[in-house]
């Protein structure tokens, strides 16, 4: 079932293209990696925020509203990149073990921003300072960072353990 | 020509224990890039975040000067971090990056880059409020972001097709 999809999405022209030309996949590639790059680089401004490592006199709730936006954007752009580098060896990449960790922790830094933003966010408008953020707050941000660190590790060793230019 | 004579130099520096060590060990270059890549990470979102404000995008509730000296020291502080995870992923395949002109390239977008982020941070130390002085002042501003965008993009994209293009 799995595999008769990969295998579609393999075949479909636009996967073909990026598979045979030659400098498709590059140029996606440096499109995924600068998004990506956004991403944590975004997510960490909050993380280090809550933990209590930087931006300490400016709230958590400005900060957030200030930095999202960007994270947002970045991720459309990083999913859809992804996207189209992932069908271009579709059957691969999916059995990829590499591959399958790095989409379990990005699910997994969704389940903690959910809990977050539902349990612990609500009363964020009041972490004026860095003082004032609780110890729940920081290891919400613990876990984003360390999450998002392992995400980028688990795309670039992707690269190390299928047949493509590292 | 120049490149002629990076060549025994080159392989000087692939015959070094350092580089053996990193080449040998699987781990090692991934590892190093994704400390590599990382530091990449927030180098471009603080230049973003400035950028962004400097263009009059995003939210308006702090001046420049404010979002600057939140997000200046990040694009310089991960810079020796780079340099190092750099220079030794150049150790483990000297001729892959010394002799390829994407790499040069690369490194030359860099000096660009940070150059612009000088034009944009050394008028501050004089006045915290530059960027926010005059109309005249913050069209200057949106013109340095509209330069340092692209040029930061280029080091990046650069530093991915390292991996594509053959060294001379």
């Amino acid at each position: 079932m799995l595999d008769t999809f990969l295998q579609a999405l393999q075949g479909s022209s636009i996967a073909t293209a990026i598979r045979e030309g030659e400098r498709l996949f590059p140029w996606i590639e440096c499109l995924h990696v600068l998004a990506l790059a956004i991403v944590v680089g975004s997510i960490a401004t909050v993380d280090l925020r809550l933990i209590g490592l930087a931006s300490r006199d400016r709230g958590v709730a400005q900060v957030t509203a200030a930095v999202l936006p960007v994270t947002w954007s970045a991720f459309a752009c990083a999913v859809i990149s992804g996207g189209l580098l992932f069908s271009s060896n579709a059957t691969t990449y999916g059995h990829n073990v590499y591959f399958q960790v790095k989409m379990a922790l990005i699910l997994l830094a969704g389940i903690n921003m959910g809990i977050f933003h539902l349990f612990v966010g609500r009363e964020m408008e009041s972490w004026r300072t860095a003082a004032l953020t609780p110890r729940r707050a920081k290891v919400a941000g613990a876990v984003s960072l360390c999450l998002w660190i392992a995400v980028v590790a688990c795309g670039r060793w992707i690269g190390f353990t299928i047949n493509t230019p590292t | 020509m120049a490149w002629l004579s990076l060549e025994p130099f080159c392989r000087w520096l692939a015959g070094t224990p350092v580089s053996q060590t990193i080449q040998t060990i699987e781990w090692i270059i991934p590892a190093l890039q994704t400390v590599h890549i990382l530091a990449v990470a927030c180098v471009v979102t603080s230049a973003l975040m400035i950028d962004l404000r400097l263009l009059g995008l995003g939210r308006h509730d702090q001046p420049v000067a404010a979002i600057a000296r939140r997000f200046l020291p990040f694009i310089w502080w991960p810079l020796p971090v780079l340099a190092a995870t750099g220079a030794l992923l150049i150790a483990a395949e000297p001729a892959r990056s010394l002799r390829n002109p994407v790499f040069l390239l690369k490194m030359e977008l860099l000096v660009l880059a940070a150059g612009i982020t000088l034009l944009c941070q050394i008028p501050l130390r004089r006045n915290a409020a530059f960027w926010d002085l005059s109309a005249g002042r913050r069209r200057l501003g949106r013109l340095i972001a509209l330069a340092s965008l692209p040029a930061w993009i280029g080091v990046v994209f650069a530093g991915r097709w390292i991996a594509y293009i053959q060294g001379v």
